[in-house]
């Protein structure tokens, strides 16, 4: 369609956003897991730790005027127990160093008795984490702050940490795939209707102008409701249009009707040559006048049903006989007699039934008119690279007038001054076998007079 | 024959009525379709000549009752619309045929004619002239038991001469009754036709006078 540009799809930008909501949350997903389970890991090492220290501070007591500390293993193995950590510990009492290793750090600032404290610092190129508590021991006359820090490499926790970042990865990718899948199949659902609508309108031949019925959402009824105005408005147009014709046919054909009535009343009473040849003077003019009209009106309709054309199937042959019944009784008034030549099958193609008789009516009509008293018309159907109607007649023929020039509108051939005529029957069996994609073959009979003039229809 | 004629346009009904009568026909003239029905349920007819648009109704919806009620008489529509438009419509709502406006009165009665052939049974329409029949529906004439079936214009000529045998009718007369207004003939070409008369009345009781100077007649031998 002109001026209709596909631009962007629904289903794309509904699976697009989609995705990049499933994509957030995903990411969030991973990230919080990655905090979760790093706090919890740090949590577990902080507790380990913090139990280690306390044990160790459980077992300091007092000797006199002196601190003294048993190192409790027990703590120690509750360290190994994460991985292969490395441990350090330092007692300070006082500044002194009571016993492990002098250069670990102490965060003692701020740490009172029966709190503890955490850190996380770089030791001996490892980031450890350490945990200080503060105890008083009671010695004989005072009580002295001892503080107990243990420290541990964190390779553990970075283990169970990376291995987390591992699962949670795996988790948020699959979160992500399905819900992509998932994005898909919902734009999809929700789409459906749209389709369907769309669908059941592109389903519909040029002719059908019933409105657009059935289920249709919400969002769409506007759509569909203008859709719909329009087809009616379409449809009321067409038939006025039809209608008009119709209405013009019978306006201009009525009164004419009449005059030639009167007319053909008034000659049979009449006597006198000279006025009966006035009225037969009279009634041909009425005659060409009609003619011309019922054409011009006859190609009005075929235009417009060219226009839009429907197609059902169509018996050529069929229709052949019927248009011949038809002018059977014109021809009989000239004793003219028309032959038919017809296959036993049925020539059967898509299209107008009403517009292939009209231009096979104009064809025979003009054979018709154009023989002379006691000849033959003879009428084939025939198949030679295509469905054949030929009417073939023996009348004066074309003359020298052009044959590809006589099917344009008002154009005659060259010898035909005498008898009443338009010049639009061959233009409308034209416009006819042109909207069928046929073509309208006119021919001089190769022996004796005549006219040969054919619609060819491909065969289907 | 018997004609209804169903059309509201005063003036037409009056030429066609008027028409028809100089050719021996009666017609009844309905201006409504409400008083069609009456002419038609008082009355039988050979023939109805039917309008489309009537005052009141459609003469197609008249077509279709007329059908309905197995009414037999055939019924040629008088259309003034685009044939191309209105063709389908009447022959499939069981018009026997139709004839658009303006129209011949030669073609009109062709078309009753090839109506009445079609339907058969109908009433034959015989004349007899001294022991020659005629059938004016098929044309057939019969003499001494044997039929022949006359071409168009023989049968027209002679059904002018049985219509009124022993009357003299003149050359211009008998042409307006064989030819069509647009066809140019000389009056000679009249002679052909009474020649094949002639030819056909050969054997039988009947010939067709010439009376010079004045046209034909036709006369029993005795």
């Amino acid at each position: 369609m002109k001026g209709l540009i596909a631009k962007g799809s629904i289903r794309r930008r509904l699976v697009l956003q989609l995705g990049a909501v499933a994509a957030i949350l995903s990411i969030a997903f991973f990230l919080v897991v990655q905090v979760v389970a790093d706090r919890a890991a740090q949590d577990t090492q902080d507790n380990i730790i913090a139990a280690a220290a306390t044990a160790i501070a459980d077992a300091l007591y007092a000797d006199r005027d002196r601190v003294m500390l048993e190192l409790p293993y027990s703590a120690f193995s509750m360290l190994g127990s994460i991985s292969q950590d490395r441990v350090f510990y330092r007692v300070v009492e006082r500044g002194q160093t009571l016993t492990g290793y002098d250069d670990l750090p102490i965060a003692d600032s701020g740490v009172s008795k029966n709190t503890r404290r955490f850190a996380s610092f770089t030791y001996r190129g490892e980031m450890v984490r350490a945990v200080t508590v503060v105890r008083s021991v009671s010695l004989r006359d005072e009580r002295r702050a001892v503080t107990v820090t243990v420290a541990q490499t964190q390779r553990g926790r970075a283990v169970i940490s990376s291995r987390i970042t591992a699962t949670a990865t795996a988790i948020a990718a699959v979160f992500f795939m399905v819900a992509t899948g998932l994005s898909f199949w919902a734009a999809q659902a929700a789409l459906r209707p749209i389709n369907r609508v769309a669908r059941s309108v592109a389903r519909r031949g040029p002719n059908d102008l019933r409105p657009v019925v059935g289920e249709t959402p919400t969002e769409l009824v506007p759509l569909v409701g203008a859709l719909n105005s329009f087809i009616a408005r379409l449809r009321v147009s067409l038939l006025r249009s039809e209608e008009f014709i119709a209405d013009a046919a019978h306006r201009v054909r009525t009164p004419l009707a009449t005059v030639r009535a009167q007319a053909e009343l008034t000659h049979r009473r009449l006597n006198k040559p000279e006025h009966k040849k006035a009225i037969r003077e009279m009634i041909r003019a009425i005659d060409e006048s009609s003619r011309s009209a019922g054409q011009l009106l006859d190609h009005a309709m075929v235009t417009f049903r060219t226009d839009s054309l429907e197609k059902t199937p169509v018996d050529l042959v069929g229709l052949l006989a019927e248009t011949c019944d038809r002018l059977a009784p014109t021809a009989d008034l000239k004793d003219i007699d028309i032959l038919r030549d017809f296959p036993e099958g049925p020539f059967e193609i898509q299209g107008d039934p009403v517009l292939i008789q009209s231009a096979l009516r104009n064809i025979l009509d003009n054979a018709i008119k154009y023989s002379p008293d006691d000849s033959q018309i003879t009428v084939r159907a025939f198949e030679d690279d295509g469905f054949w109607l030929q009417v073939r007649d023996q009348g004066r023929g074309f003359g020298d007038a052009d044959l590809g020039k006589l099917s344009q509108r008002f154009s005659r051939g060259a010898n035909v001054a005498d008898i009443v005529g338009s010049g639009l029957g061959l233009t409308i069996a034209d416009e006819v076998v042109g909207a069928h994609f046929g073509r309208l073959v006119i021919s001089k009979n190769k022996k004796g007079t005549g006219a040969c003039v054919s619609l060819v229809f491909a065969q289907p | 024959m018997r004609f209804l004629l169903i059309e509201d346009n005063a003036q037409l009904a009056d030429a066609v009525v008027g028409r028809l009568a100089l050719d021996g026909h009666a017609v009844d003239h309905a201006g409504t379709l409400e008083s069609a029905w009456a002419f038609i349920n008082a009355a039988s007819y050979d023939l109805i000549l039917l309008d489309i648009m009537l005052p009141d109704g459609d003469g197609r919806d008249f077509l279709v009752d007329h059908r309905k009620a197995e009414n037999r008489t055939p019924v040629i529509v008088i259309t003034a619309r685009s044939e191309v438009s209105d063709r389908v419509g009447l022959l499939d709502l069981g018009a026997d045929d139709y004839i658009t406006k303006p129209f011949d009165f030669s073609e009109l009665e062709a078309r009753c004619r090839a109506v009445l052939r079609r339907q058969g049974g109908v009433a034959a329409n015989h004349k007899t002239y001294e022991g020659v029949v005629l059938d004016s529906t098929s044309g057939g004439l019969t003499i001494n038991g044997n039929t022949e079936i006359l071409r168009n214009r023989e049968l027209r000529l002679l059904e002018v001469f049985f219509r009124a045998p022993g009357q003299v009718f003149s050359k211009s007369h008998l042409m307006d009754r064989l030819f069509s207004f647009s066809d140019e003939v000389s009056e000679n070409a009249i002679e052909v036709y009474v020649g094949r008369l002639r030819k056909r009345l050969d054997g039988s009781d009947v010939r067709i006078e010439t009376v010079r100077g004045l046209g034909y007649r036709m006369v029993g031998k005795t």
